[in-house]
């Protein structure tokens, strides 16, 4: 089984909510149990919201891209930014880490989408932007 | 979206959430509630989470600055009636470690002794 979404919206705080959303409703049809659609929202959330405030510096003209494919029991999401990237990708993946702490940020939004996604991956390169590639597993309710 | 129900009772300030803990909607959040707790001199925070629907890490920087602030007064951040979702994040955060955990509102007056 495969199926694939795409999407483009600007970089806007206003648009995580419509990036979930968009994730459920994609997801709907395949009659996922809640927890697991509960974790990939919250994957989405944290990688739109790190595109918008780290990577475009809240400059809200900029684009976030977003893709969701189903290959079989697997859920690979897809968050690009073409931002200002990350220089140290093993710091910024530090629970607790932020550059940002004045901001009162937890830095625990990479760490949360490495708990709860199956394969976490992270591009990045300084000046070009990042990629996160998540790779969920996904459990069909029995029948 | 979220909206916020505002109860003050002596020193203890409860909001009750209903929707979506996000970056976007924290904002609007953290203001009210920084102005309240200093204006009403206020000791303990309680997080009321029962129709709170979402919650990313946004929510758990939002909860660790008041625990900062109120720890200064000996007071507290008290969650209660929290779904397995948000439970689940207030867990993996380590917030449970720095707030008082209860099931209900009830439980949180009987603790604090305000009912």
């Amino acid at each position: 089984m495969r199926n694939f979404v795409e999407m483009k919206f600007s970089a806007k705080l206003r648009n995580v909510v419509f990036a979930r959303a968009a994730a459920a409703g994609f997801l709907l049809e395949h009659d996922l149990r809640l927890n697991i659609v509960n974790e990939i929202k919250t994957i989405i959330s944290e990688a739109v919201t790190n595109c918008i405030v780290h990577g475009y510096l809240s400059n809200e003209e900029e684009l976030v891209y977003m893709s969701l494919e189903i290959v079989d029991d697997k859920l690979i999401i897809k968050v690009v930014d073409t931002g200002t990237g990350i220089e140290d990708i093993e710091k910024a993946r530090e629970p607790l880490y932020s550059t940002r702490e004045f901001e009162e940020r937890s830095g625990l939004g990479f760490t949360i989408m490495d708990i709860f996604s199956d394969e976490l991956t992270v591009l990045s390169t300084p000046g070009e932007g990042t990629t996160i590639i998540a790779v969920k597993n996904i459990e069909y309710d029995a029948v | 979206m979220l909206n916020v129900q505002i109860v003050i009772k002596k020193w203890v300030l409860y909001v009750r959430l209903d929707g979506e803990l996000d970056q976007y909607t924290v904002d609007g959040l953290r203001t009210r509630i920084v102005e309240l707790i200093e204006k009403y001199q206020i000791r303990y925070l309680v997080i009321n989470c029962e129709q709170l629907e979402f919650m990313d890490s946004s929510g758990v920087g939002f909860i660790i600055g008041r625990f900062n602030r109120l720890k200064k007064v000996n007071g507290a951040v008290l969650l209660c009636s929290m779904n397995e979702h948000i439970y689940r994040l207030v867990y993996l955060s380590g917030l449970h470690r720095i707030c008082i955990i209860k099931n209900d509102e009830e439980e949180v007056d009987k603790f604090l002794g305000v009912a």
